[in-house]
């Protein structure tokens, strides 16, 4: 009571002002969500001065809701499809549409100064109003976004005077012509980032040389694969302040003038600190950026199809490195070389070179990653293809590295058992779970029974994203996991034996989660209908290529299942093969 | 058009077909693992179809374009697949390319009864396509490993160091689908396929999701259809739709005119597209679309 008494006491006491001024040292959404439940006027003061806001899920809430509770934004995240469309388990059209949003934000939010989106679709035309609508307009983030040309990003360079941003990391741009770039006016000079390395073809590069030299705070570019290496030298020497640089194809007709100049314009490079692109190397040719591996802090290798031993020469310059990513070519040799090298790792990703081979092409076990957990006391963030793993591997890498907080492994097998016991691989994962408390995103694959499940249930209490294929034997696994995580926000599950039960049982646990997607398993479509009977708050969309399934028996399970909390209701941009089960009968003939 | 739309399923392939499709189409089988032999989702819509294919994708021969009309007008020519769907069927296999059509855990077991609606021709004369050697790749589950398009599009692109073919052929590489009319596209993956045919059924089962879907909505009741192109064409106002393509110089071409490899190195999206829009195109191909009428 008089604790209460006080805070009023003290609300009252400070003038709105320099709570505002306050309240602008705090960004995080989290910590801005808890000043605003402390009491209304609190409430009050937070939302007219909130500007950033993030939208987990587009679907979440509608634009006019957001607009009437935060009228001052400034900057706005909003992600669409689940995670899995990344791997075309969503089909075409499924949604995502950012239009809506552009179109209440050119209205409401004339001060717009950043969009970021991700997974979404967004048009020309959507390109067109951003560039049209926000005067002040400065960063435009389109990660694994979809549907617009290069006509859209015409529109933004020519309107957007004070753009800083424009990263198209990973989208689909339909390529119509590479001149957009010319449309920046030569009267601009203001940008610091940009990332085009999704284009597919040539982008014109005199006039991408002409942007990059007058722009003096160019700090991030990351050209195409198209982008030629013999023109890099001179881009670089416009711009020996870049800090991140993503080459273009890495290969050239062998010609020692190009490499002599390609090594002088990086050895001018004094602030680059991260690498990337890097398609199609020619390994003689990666000796040209040795001048700057002692500073660089991150390396993208991923795409660069060298073997070890190149590898090994390169990595083993870069001491200080934080972040790797790099393809299996990497070996166990190359791991135990970056585990002796690089005592700074934070971060590292392996990625296949041949993910669709039978057999391993490459010498890279689970040895490589035993290795890296040990040398690298700062490793905490995991991404790993294999062919094979082991409980004792999974354990001394847990035992080691208590401070993992993301751990995503893929045996590229299905249910591959632990190779030299043939048990399941439940104990190795327990390890991680139970030894790595702060453990917030995991993925598991090979072989795993109810029990791995059980161990995440009871030790991943901080656990918020999990990704789940082929394991399981029961609904009793799905059930540990939705009453065990306490923090659980998403949930993917592909082709697990997992069915109505859990589901049901743990309805309410929905309502605290972002989204939960389920392919390939058992749920019915009847217990799909009495999920989105009984919560109204979550949207329950059945997506089934087989048509209607209310044609089928209610026993029949669903292809696919996404469900999401949301407080604007079933939404009504849906395809054909998509159905919200909603509580008003509408589906039931 | 002058189809006969065969109500009837009839024919069940030969086992040889059948071990040969297995052969020929390993690499485009969904993996289920687990269940041995596994098939293709039922076809609900189909009704009176089901189609229950071991694994493999159907194993009927290939038909040449004189055989019926086709929906999708493919020329043949020396060499080429050329695929006919006009088996107005939609069993899908559910190829994995087609993506989303399929990766329903079926509980049927692999018991192999094809009934479907084909028009059977004889063989091409010229089917040099070899067949695809199962060691050296992997049979594709939709979505695993989990990469994203984009990463797989780049190693799809980048040299192979051996053996290229098979290597090459064995990554996806998934091209945008898109049909006049349809309010969205879709994506196959190529290699998912190893000739016309196998394509264009399973485009065609991808566009009958749409017009399904349509249907149930106007209210008529899907499972008493024969889901056969006559019936697409029905719904799509009677007119005879084309394939094409768009290569990589950026023209339009017409589906067909090319070996498989040839057309999947080269093609950079397709379209469906009416054929009175596609005039133009190929003359030759046309021609053989009007006389079939």
């Amino acid at each position: 009571m008089q604790q209460q008494q006080k805070v009023a006491a003290l609300s009252y006491s400070f003038p709105e002002e320099v709570l505002e001024h306050v309240f602008s040292f705090i960004d995080s959404t989290k910590d801005r969500g808890s000043i605003s439940l402390v009491c209304k006027s609190w409430y009050e003061i937070e939302r007219w001065c909130r500007r950033r806001v993030f939208v987990g899920n587009c679907y979440a809430i509608t634009p006019a809701m957001v607009i009437k509770r935060f009228p001052k934004v400034r900057s706005i995240t909003l992600k669409g499809k689940p995670h899995f469309a990344d791997f075309n388990l969503v089909p075409e059209g499924w949604g995502g549409y950012v239009c809506p949003w552009i179109k209440a934000m050119a209205v409401a939010f004339p001060c717009l100064e950043e969009i970021k989106l991700k997974r979404m679709v967004i048009s020309d035309d959507c390109l067109d109003l951003i560039a049209k609508s926000f005067k002040n307009f400065k960063v435009l983030v389109l990660i694994s976004c979809e549907g617009f040309t290069t006509d859209g990003l015409a529109s933004i360079a020519a309107n957007c005077r004070n753009l800083r941003e424009l990263d198209l990391r990973e989208s689909e741009v339909e390529d119509i012509c590479g001149h957009w770039l010319s449309h920046f006016p030569d009267s601009y000079t203001s940008l610091v980032s940009l990332n085009i390395s999704c284009l597919a073809n040539e982008v014109n590069f005199p006039a991408l040389e002409r942007l990059v030299s007058r722009c003096p705070n160019m700090h991030t570019l990351r050209l195409n694969r198209a982008a030629p290496l013999d023109k890099l030298a001179n881009l670089l020497r416009g711009a020996p302040q870049l800090v991140e640089l993503g080459t273009g194809a890495y290969t050239s007709e062998m010609r020692p003038e190009v490499f002599t100049n390609l090594a002088a314009a990086f050895s001018g490079c004094k602030q680059m600190k991260g690498l990337s692109g890097f398609w199609d190397v020619l390994p003689s040719y990666l000796p040209a950026v040795y001048p700057v591996c002692s500073r660089l802090t991150s390396l993208n290798l991923s795409y660069a199809t060298i073997q070890s031993p190149d590898l090994i020469k390169l990595v083993g310059q870069c001491q200080s490195l934080q972040r790797l990513w790099v393809l299996d070519y990497i070996e166990d040799a190359g791991l135990d070389m970056l585990a002796a090298s690089c005592k700074d790792l934070r971060e590292l990703r392996v990625f296949p070179s041949d993910p669709f081979g039978l057999e391993a092409n490459v010498a890279l076990t689970e040895q490589g990653l035993v290795s890296v957990s040990e040398g690298c006391p700062k490793l905490h963030s995991v991404l790993y293809f294999c062919r094979q793993m082991t409980n004792a591997a999974l354990n001394t890498i847990a035992r080691n590295r208590p401070n993992m907080t993301r751990f995503r492994l893929c045996i590229i097998e299905p249910r591959t058992p632990d190779y030299l016991t043939l048990q399941s691989l439940d104990s190795g994962f327990g390890a991680i779970v139970e030894h790595c408390k702060d453990l917030q995103r995991l993925s598991l694959s090979g072989l795993l029974t109810d029990r791995v499940f059980e161990h995440i249930g009871t030790y991943a209490k901080k656990l918020e994203m999990l990704s789940v294929a082929f394991a399981g034997d029961s609904d009793l696994g799905l059930h540990h996991v939705l009453s065990g995580c306490d923090n659980l926000r998403k949930l993917e599950i592909r082709d697990c034996p997992f069915g109505d039960k859990a589901l049901l049982a743990n309805a309410a646990k929905l309502e605290t989660m972002r989204s939960l997607w389920m392919s390939s398993c058992s749920v019915s479509y009847g217990a799909c209908k009495l999920l989105g009977q009984k919560l109204p708050r979550l949207n329950v969309e059945v997506i089934d290529e087989r048509g209607p399934p209310n044609l089928r028996p209610d026993s029949n399970p669903v292809e696919k299942l996404y469900i999401y909390r949301t407080i604007s209701g079933p939404r009504l941009d849906m395809p054909g093969y998509v159905w919200t089960m909603e509580d008003d009968s509408a589906y039931l003939e | 058009m002058s189809v006969p739309v065969e109500q009837g399923y009839g024919e069940v392939p030969s086992m040889e077909t059948k071990e040969r499709s297995i052969g020929l189409n390993l690499k485009a089988t969904e993996l289920r693992l687990g269940l041995p032999g596994s098939e293709s989702p039922e076809r609900e819509n189909g009704g009176v179809l089901k189609s229950l294919v071991s694994g493999a994708k159907r194993g009927f021969s290939d038909a040449i374009t004189d055989g019926g009309s086709g929906k999708w007008v493919l020329s043949g020519n020396g060499g080429s697949e050329v695929g006919l769907c006009k088996d107005g069927n939609l069993f899908s296999p559910k190829a994995k390319g087609v993506g989303e059509c399929n990766n329903q855990q079926n509980p049927f077991s692999a018991s192999v009864v094809v009934k479907e609606t084909v028009t059977h021709s004889p063989k091409p004369l010229h089917d040099n396509k070899p067949q695809v050697s199962p060691p050296s790749s992997k049979a594709q589950v939709v979505g695993w490993p989990p990469i994203r398009s984009f990463r797989k599009n780049s190693m799809v692109s980048q040299p192979q160091k051996n053996d290229a073919d098979a290597e090459a052929k064995s990554e996806c590489l998934y091209v945008k689908v898109s049909m006049e009319g349809a309010p969205y596209l879709r994506k196959v993956d190529l290699n998912g396929f190893s000739s016309y045919r196998e394509l264009s059924s399973a485009l065609e089962k991808m566009f009958s999701c749409f017009t399904i879907s349509q249907c149930g909505s106007y209210g008529v009741s899907c499972r008493e259809k024969n889901l056969s192109e006559s019936r697409l064409v029905d719904l799509l106002h009677g007119s005879e739709y084309v394939l094409t393509y768009e290569d990589k110089d950026g023209d339009w071409m017409l589906v067909g005119d090319v070996p498989w490899e040839m057309f999947t190195e080269s093609c950079k999206r397709l379209r469906i597209m009416k054929s009175s829009e596609a005039i133009g195109l190929a003359p030759r191909a046309m021609e053989k679309c009007k006389s079939r009428n």
